[in-house]
């Protein structure tokens, strides 16, 4: 990474600087196998000598235990889920993300601003609206996207069960567990095939065996890489 | 507060909404929540149905922000986005559905503290915009003016000490609380004359009698009142003169206007 580059204006407290390190997303919806690739690719980055650091979705101190609380209530709308989401992001950012990148490490993270502007947007929020609220976010090096389709995400998910929140349950009613459950997820993943071309993401075929997954992403974080100074 | 609004067209007929929304906006000390508390008895009185909405007070919310400004973990960014967080929460439980209910909604402090606040911490203010896009515009929106030094004064008497983010001590602005507490308070001062003009609000010169300020007050309000739904005239009381009955048996709120 040489300059900062953000969607919008540069966000309070950041300005012109160098982030020698690297930014590495990964995205995909529930169940599409993300937390194996980062485990995989942390493990061959720090084998082959990077300094990583990893984050994913509401583990901020400022805001994860609260999200978890107003999770469990009943009056959550969705721009008050998604600000929430947005606060939290922030945190992460700020406080782990943003001080590795100028590290210069490499900063491997479990969904970025396109998983909240997606579940924001199936909610019936505006996309521009969403758009705007994340502007401030840095744009990353890489964002690697595990695509699937609904059909091969059900055994997956079935084996470990259904989630409330995986399923839409707190917007679609009415409708059995699977039937909210395929109806969520085939929103979800429209809006990520909507966003994969507006954001360029990549693609990576993920209905294919473990192996041959990991390999095609470790070829895009390879390419993220290059010229990075490493032990 | 224009485009893009995030409810996909749900605020499109916000104008439409049979109650009123009234909100007071002005530093802490300016009095404002007393004129508010006024013109929320005399409404009462009037037989109009208010619900009372303070900024930074959600339920779900509220803890997260407490928890932050405690520990020190809030930035100007995330400070900004839980204070919006707050306020989505408030306006789609309860501000929206009481005006669409008729009800008068009387907010201390609304969208031009963050608009204020938030840009006195260098947050962009076309994105504090956009991000409060989804607001319901107000029918009324009153600022009560204090000057610098006024202010300062009326907010240190009979304080120990000045709040961690109420001073801005978190921007550096100076070491000592009370510096950099003026500091910070000059620049929220002239935001809030920049909101002024640009959403309408109207002054009041809060160092005018309480009296006179509220009078004012009342007036501004009486012209938004056209058409608002009246609660009909306490019946229990004339059922009690009529039965010669004391009622006190009956909860207090029976028995109110």
């Amino acid at each position: 990474m040489t300059e900062l580059s953000f969607y919008g204006e540069p966000p309070a407290g950041m300005g012109d600087e160098d982030l020698p390190g690297r930014l590495i997303v990964i995205e995909g919806t529930d169940g599409v196998g993300r937390s194996t690739m980062i485990s995989l690719l942390k493990e061959w980055l720090e084998t082959s000598g990077y300094a990583v650091v990893d984050s994913g979705l509401t583990r901020s101190p400022l805001v994860g235990p609260g999200i978890e609380r107003a999770k469990r209530g009943h009056v959550l709308d969705p721009v008050t889920l998604n600000l929430f989401y947005a606060t939290d992001f922030w945190d992460r950012f700020e406080r782990i993300i943003l001080p590795a990148l100028r590290a210069g490490m490499v900063a491997l993270v479990d969904r970025y601003i396109y998983s909240l502007i997606a579940r924001g947007y199936v909610r019936g929020t505006a996309r521009e609206w969403l758009e705007h609220v994340y502007s401030f976010a840095l744009i990353p090096d890489a964002t690697i996207y595990l695509d699937i389709d609904v059909e091969q995400l059900l055994p997956r998910v079935t084996e470990r069960g259904f989630d409330h929140w995986e399923s839409g349950g707190d917007y679609l009613q009415g409708v059995s567990v699977y039937d909210s459950f395929v109806q969520h997820q085939r929103a979800m993943l429209d809006e990520f095939q909507v966003m994969a071309q507006r954001y360029q993401f990549e693609v990576v075929d993920a209905r294919r065996p473990a192996e041959q997954v990991f390999a095609d992403v470790r070829e895009r974080v390879e390419t993220a890489l290059v010229g990075m100074i490493h032990a | 507060m224009t485009q893009p609004d995030p409810t996909n067209g749900a605020r499109a007929d916000a104008e439409q909404l049979p109650g009123r929304l009234i909100v007071v906006e002005g530093i802490d000390g300016s009095g404002k929540s007393t004129q508010l508390d006024l013109l929320h008895k005399w409404l009462r009185s009037e037989g109009y149905a208010t619900v009372f909405t303070e900024w930074n007070s959600s339920p779900i919310v509220r803890g997260t922000t407490r928890r932050g400004k405690r520990r020190k973990l809030l930035t100007p960014m995330s400070f900004s986005l839980i204070h919006a967080a707050d306020y989505a929460s408030r306006m789609y439980a309860q501000i929206r559905p009481a005006l669409q209910a008729g009800v008068i909604v009387l907010a201390d402090r609304y969208v031009y503290t963050a608009f204020a606040r938030d840009a006195a911490r260098g947050v962009n203010p076309r994105w504090l915009r956009d991000l409060y896009s989804f607001a319901v515009p107000p029918n009324l929106a009153v600022y009560f003016n204090v000057p610098l030094e006024e202010s300062i004064t009326r907010i240190t008497l009979g304080r120990d000490e000045l709040k961690h983010y109420e001073a801005g001590l978190d921007m550096g602005f100076a070491d000592e609380p009370k510096e950099s507490f003026r500091i910070f308070q000059s620049r929220i001062l002239e935001e809030y004359d920049r909101l002024c003009g640009e959403f309408g609000i109207t002054r009041i010169d809060a160092t005018l009698p309480l009296t006179e300020q509220q009078s004012t007050f009342r007036e501004l309000v009486r012209e938004q009142l056209a058409g608002v739904p009246r609660a009909p005239r306490n019946e229990i009381t004339d059922l009690l003169q009529k039965t010669g009955l004391s009622g006190h048996y009956l909860a207090s709120s029976a028995l109110r206007r």
